[in-house]
């Protein structure tokens, strides 16, 4: 049979004879992932704008809405503890927005079961819109309309990286999910 | 994508309560994070130590891209320099003709100026830099302007100190761990630095607005005397900085004073210097309430 089709016993995810997943990279790869992402935008050195999306929030959003059921609804704590140690904003903003975020998905995700993938980026949008503006809000710093005209370019790269996101959450699953442990 | 069963918990009491516990740690969470934000609201220095620590884990990284960035910025450079090299190379010549001749002129006045002060018995001292080092990263997706640098309290640098490019001021330590340190950039909402204009003695503030532009405030009020193009430097006011380093070109007029563009981009410096306060006790005064009274 592997002479007519060398791919014949395995699937997307690798070989199904005698290999398995491991548990430690299906585990760990999401959370990572979004960690990475909080701490990325501290390596260009930005002095006139916001011009770096916040990577973190995009990862976080694309796990949450790409697989849901992945990352448990508390997710957000801890995830936005690690965020707030990187991106400038007063301590505890991310800890409270992105708990609000996983909160606010879960309860579109009860009124709205099936959705197709527009719908999840309208959903992205309009919680990437709400995170920057109370971001703008509640910096520590005084809110200028200046300070508020020199976000749109952050938030319209952010709306357009959500599929690009999505992509690299999907490609991340797939690495998750691989049959990489040998039995 | 089609919903997951796990928000189904059924008639499983262990699955019930799973998700219950879930809603309620997500809840309390949200507002762990409220208070925690309130609290650095009031106290804004209260979680440093965890910002440094947490810096200083991933300085290597930082480091490292620091060292790549002004290296690839100088290769750049190397390559864009040959773009209508003659041409450039000829008005540079000329450029430096001029500047040479207006060097000796300074050397001039400069000779003169240590001999007035001779006789006024003035001391002038070279102020040596705290600490030299890069700036290893910025937070760019945040609405607030801070720079990160790589020095910290081990080589000295202490909170309020200036920082400075050759070009001219950068900002000011926010924040220090034991090898890494919060730098408040000039463009940032928060920061205010006195200045004056360099060919005369219209003093301001300059503010920074958030969108890259600092807002010159002129003190004294009345027929607006900028021009777009006025250099500001520091003032030396209010002790932090030490007088006569650049600042900002005015690229607009306003009503009250002007815009203006810093003259010392921090994505464009290799290394940036530390300098001790110019006049502690004038800072200390400063920051003293009016009420309380200074002691001697």
């Amino acid at each position: 049979m592997e002479r007519n089709d060398p791919r014949s016993r395995s699937d997307a995810y690798g070989s199904r004879i005698n290999r398995s997943h491991s548990p430690l990279l299906a585990n760990v790869v999401p959370w990572v992932s979004i960690v990475i992402g909080s701490i990325l935008p501290i390596f260009p050195i930005a002095a006139a704008l916001p011009m770096i999306p916040p990577l973190g929030l995009l990862m976080l959003l694309g796990w949450r809405l790409v697989r849901p059921g992945l990352l448990p609804v508390w997710a957000g704590m801890p995830l936005g503890f690690v965020d707030d140690l990187y991106s400038g904003q007063p301590f505890g903003f991310a800890i409270l927005t992105w708990s609000l975020v996983m909160l606010a998905i879960e309860l579109i995700e009860t009124r709205l079961p099936w959705r197709a993938f527009w719908q999840d980026w309208f959903t992205a949008g309009i919680l990437i819109l709400a995170y920057l503006v109370t971001g703008w809000l509640f910096s520590g710093g005084q809110p200028t309309i200046h300070s508020l005209v020199a976000l749109v370019p952050q938030l319209v790269i952010t709306i357009l990286l959500f599929p690009v996101a999505a992509r690299l959450v999907a490609t991340l699953d797939r690495l998750r999910l691989h049959r990489w442990r040998a039995v | 994508m089609a919903p997951t069963g796990s928000r189904r918990s059924g008639y499983s009491r262990r699955a019930q309560y799973n998700l219950f516990t879930g809603y309620v740690i997500a809840g309390a969470g949200a507002l762990v994070g409220a208070i925690l934000l309130a609290l650095s609201f009031f106290q804004p220095q209260l979680f440093g130590g965890l910002r440094g620590a947490a810096h200083e884990s991933v300085s290597p990284a930082t480091e490292t891209a620091a060292t790549v960035r002004t290296g690839s910025k100088g290769f750049w450079d190397t390559i864009t320099g040959y773009y209508r090299a003659g041409s450039k190379n000829a008005a540079l010549q000329r450029e430096m003709e001029i500047a040479r001749i207006r060097l000796a002129e300074a050397a001039a006045v400069k000779q003169e100026n240590a001999r007035l002060k001779g006789l006024l018995g003035l001391s002038d001292s070279e102020v040596k830099p705290v600490a030299v080092a890069r700036l290893v990263g910025s937070t760019s997706s945040s609405t607030r302007r801070f720079a990160y640098l790589g020095a910290g309290s081990d080589q000295g640098v202490a909170i309020g100190m200036p920082v400075r490019s050759p070009r001219g001021i950068v900002g000011r330590i926010l924040e220090t761990s034991s090898n890494s340190a919060r730098v408040l950039l000039l463009t940032d909402t928060e920061s205010v630095l006195p200045v004056r204009r360099a060919k005369d003695e219209v003093v301001a503030f300059a503010e920074g607005r958030g969108d890259g532009l600092l807002r010159i405030k002129l003190i004294n009020l009345g027929i607006n005397p900028l021009k777009p193009g006025d250099v500001f430097v520091t003032s030396g006011a209010g002790g932090y900085y030490p007088p006569g380093i650049a600042v900002a070109i005015v690229t607009e007029i306003t009503d009250d004073g002007g815009l203006a563009r810093i003259v010392s981009d921090p994505a464009a410096t290799d290394f940036v210097s530390v300098e001790p306060i110019y006049e502690p006790d004038a800072a200390i005064g400063a920051a003293t309430p009016i009420e309380r009274e200074l002691g001697d």
